[in-house]
């Protein structure tokens, strides 16, 4: 990026107009100063680089989640997606270290079919995709119960485990860095660059008015499903740091849809889509996990999570709703 | 009829209405007596609807007064409107198909008993209304989705008479009826005037004005331009009052003959659920217009053109090919462009920037052609070339004004280099210096050998722009006419009352 186009996208009159990062970084200092008041140390890079391999997998969905919503859609899938990849992968894999890398490919596969099918369901026989993809939820949590009778099978090996649990060690000045935290890097470059070339732009278009994009050559139904399929990547992803650093478990991706979206639309991305960044939608699940942290030093109970989720979507989209309707 | 007039049951005195600084209406009186049909004719845009609303309380009007019954009204809805006895029948109904007759009519208005809904009675009175009507055919307990479109007006009817309704306004009433249908509605107004009912009858059908109206008003550009008895004119005379207007307006030249290259776009037999027997040749060079109502036929054609609504039936071919325009994207990669009618809903991206509204063309029909910073830079000199007006590249489109927009919007196809340029109404909702901007434009392009077809419901502009125009009525196209052709000629064969010309 040359020096001229990064002063461009640093005008003020970018960051505070409605969708821009202002607000989210805003609240992501004010979390970050009242973490620090209770725990100096958090900002320390150990403790920094276990917060950000913790947080990786929902950062990961939630750029998933950001392709689909910014073209109008919703993906309700990915949780139950995380989940039916955890526990095939240890099924797969049974113990057996040679099965790692061509289960991780099934996984990816198999990630990237579940979004292609969302997608062609949602565009192709019209059926609204929130309801395509609760129906997706339910079939892939039927499915993993049944495949496995009702409790996992098998086991994930430790070459398979290491990208959600172990790191890289011996940084000078960071101390360790989490193979999740470099994983998240790569992905999340990936994410931004997809967002800068035509296609991230033409999504915007689409989730803006599909209307315009149809009359000007955008085949509209590819460039949607084309989302769905990075969220199921993502999610494809994010299933293999989950399973590697909690292990195998029915409860493995329970709720992560709702965070995902919680953190989207916490990063200013639009419900309905045309509006927002991918790095909003991240720094999104970066503020809301440090919301969970900070919860948790102040001995505020976890039981309280879904209800925190529900109130910052209600109220980031009534916010969102005044903006636009102020204008 | 009109020498015993009877006394006005609506009167409307020196009516004035603006919206956003455009005055739509200006001092426009009318009256309706009782048991009068009165014909309210005028061009797209001379402010019959908005008339209309103002009378059935959608609209209040800046000025003047509207008196029903010889009292002064001020209606606070439309629902004011219709308790005062104003029923007003849209093109499109507002029936809820699922419900039957019954309670379609009484719909917000249930007799009741014990304040639950007598359904018995409201069945009866139903069909007491209908009978009233001539209607003995229609069951009171029929689903309305199932009736004909013919039977659902009826219904619409009634829903208005339930109310006692003593003047009733038709708009376009016949324009979604079948021949055989349109004889029943005439037999249906004679039953309304018998029963002492007014009606306001709008429509361009000049047949049925003269078939049922007592009198016609006839509206231009907001303004009453006369009213007369309807035996006392002829529809040579409403088309000559209907139009006629200075030109005001400075258009660059038309093309010499010499500059009219080869035929580009021939389309024969052409059809869909829209159009019929389109027989078109567009040659390089050569801006023609197309002329004709609202609901022609017209965007429709263009919309075809483009893939948008492909033509079912016929065949098109481009500089002598056959083609196949499936889709926008299969158009756009023939060499056809078509900048929309409605700018706003299928013309720009809101919230994107001008430079990602004017890149949107070139990144998705054509992501291989070049590189991005090439097609960066040769957009960027577009918008620069067309003049647009913002805060910069990256602003926002929706903030820009609407001839800006539509500026960006032309540079989105102009970096595609068409062939063929489709436009719909390229000028509506612009300022005059923008107009004339996109005048110079649009000529420009045909000059430098695109063929550009123009739709434009602004006779002048279509009338100073266009190298040949073509006519549509009903979905075909009703005639074509020279450079030089006058307003009359153009709205003769636009309403069906001139022969039809071959050119």
């Amino acid at each position: 990026m040359s020096t001229q186009t990064l002063r461009r996208q640093l005008r003020p009159a970018q960051w505070a107009r409605p969708g821009g990062l202002a607000p989210i970084l805003a609240i992501l200092v004010v979390l970050l100063v009242l973490i620090t008041a209770r725990q100096p140390d958090f900002l320390s890079p150990p403790s920094l680089m276990s917060f950000l391999g913790r947080s990786a997998p929902i950062i990961l969905l939630a750029a998933g989640q950001y392709f689909v919503i910014v073209c109008g859609e919703f993906d309700l899938s990915v949780g139950a997606l995380v989940t039916a990849q955890v526990v095939v992968a240890a099924r797969l894999i049974d113990s057996d270290p040679t099965r790692t890398w061509p289960v991780v490919l099934v996984l990816l596969v198999g990630g990237a079919l579940v979004g292609l099918v969302n997608g062609l369901v949602t565009t192709r026989l019209g059926v609204p995709s929130f309801v395509t993809t609760l129906g997706m939820f339910l079939v892939l949590v039927g499915a993993v119960y049944l495949w496995s009778d009702g409790a996992p099978k098998g086991g994930l090996t430790e070459e398979f485990r290491q990208y959600g649990r172990r790191a890289v060690e011996d940084v000078p000045l960071l101390g360790r860095i989490p193979y999740a935290v470099v994983i998240l890097v790569l992905v999340a470059t990936v994410a931004v660059l997809l967002t800068r070339a035509d296609f991230g732009r033409i999504l915007i278009a689409v989730g803006d008015n599909p209307r315009t994009a149809r009359l000007s050559g955008v085949r509209v139904w590819r460039t949607r499903t084309a989302a769905f399929v990075l969220s199921g990547l993502a999610a494809a992803i994010a299933a293999i740091l989950i399973g590697g650093y909690s292990g195998v478990s029915f409860q493995a991706g329970a709720g992560l849809e709702f965070g995902a979206i919680t953190a989207v639309v916490l990063g200013g991305v639009a419900l309905g889509g045309g509006r927002g960044s991918v790095v909003g939608a991240m720094l999104g699940a970066t503020t809301l996990e440090l919301l969970f942290a900070l919860m948790n030093f102040y001995g505020i109970s976890g039981a309280l999570r879904p209800a925190v989720q529900g109130v910052i979507i209600l109220v980031a989209v009534a916010v969102a709703a005044r903006r636009s309707t102020s204008r | 009829m009109s020498d015993r007039r009877p006394t006005p049951l609506l009167a409307l005195r020196g009516i004035s209405k603006s919206f956003l600084g455009v005055r739509v209406l200006d001092g426009v009186g009318l009256d309706v007596g009782a048991g009068e049909v009165h014909a309210v004719v005028g061009e797209n845009g001379a402010g019959k609807s908005t008339l209309m609303k103002i009378i059935s309380g959608g609209y209040a009007p800046d000025a003047g007064t509207v008196e029903f019954d010889g009292e002064p009204r001020v209606f606070g809805g439309p629902r004011d409107a219709r308790r005062a006895g104003i029923g007003i029948i849209h093109q499109e109904f507002n029936l809820l198909p699922e419900r039957t007759v019954a309670e379609n009519v009484y719909l917000g208005n249930e007799p009741t008993r014990r304040g639950l809904v007598d359904r018995r009675r409201m069945r009866e009175r139903t069909r007491r209304l209908l009978a009233s009507v001539g209607e003995t055919a229609l069951p009171a307990d029929a689903a309305v989705g199932r009736l004909s479109v013919a039977q659902q007006q009826v219904v619409e009817i009634a829903k208005a008479l339930a109310l006692d309704a003593r003047l009733i306004i038709m708009d376009e009433p016949t324009a979604a009826l079948a021949d055989h249908e349109v004889t029943l509605l005439y037999a249906l107004v004679r039953r309304l005037q018998e029963q002492g009912i007014g009606i306001l009858y709008v429509s361009h059908r000049l047949t049925e004005v003269f078939d049922l109206s007592d009198r016609i008003t006839v509206l231009k550009d907001g303004r009453r331009v006369t009213t007369t008895d309807t035996a006392d004119t002829s529809a040579d005379d409403l088309v000559r009052h209907m139009v006629g207007r200075e030109l005001s307006h400075y258009y660059p030249p038309r093309a010499a003959p010499s500059d009219v290259g080869a035929v580009r776009l021939t389309v024969r037999r052409g059809g869909n659920r829209r159009v019929r027997d389109i027989d078109l040749d567009l040659r390089a060079g050569e801006l023609l217009g197309v002329g004709g109502l609202q609901g022609a036929g017209r965007s429709a054609l263009a919309r075809a053109l483009f893939g948008a609504a492909p033509f079912t039936t016929g065949e098109v071919s481009l500089d002598g090919r056959p083609v196949r325009l499936r889709s926008p994207r299969a158009a756009m990669r023939a060499g056809i462009a078509y900048v929309t009618e409605d700018r706003k809903g299928e013309g720009t991206i809101a919230r994107q920037s001008v430079l990602d509204n004017a890149l949107l063309a070139g990144r998705a029909a054509f992501p291989l052609r070049s590189g991005r910073a090439a097609r960066t830079a040769r957009v960027r000199e577009l918008l620069a070339a067309v003049e647009v007006r913002s805060a910069g590249d990256h602003q926002e489109i929706r903030f820009l004004s609407g001839g800006n927009q539509q500026k960006v919007v032309l540079a989105r196809w102009l970096a595609l280099h068409p062939r063929v340029l489709l436009f719909d109404e390229p000028t509506r909702g612009i300022d005059v210096g923008a107009k004339s901007a996109i005048h110079d434009l649009v000529r420009r392009l045909a000059s430098a050998g695109a063929a550009v077809l123009m739709i434009s419901s602004d006779l002048p502009e279509l009338l100073g722009m266009s190298d040949r125009i073509v006519v549509m009525r009903d979905g075909r196209i009703a005639g074509e006419l020279p450079a030089g052709a006058r307003e009359e000629d153009v709205v003769g064969l636009a309403l069906g009352t001139a022969r039809e010309t071959a050119a």
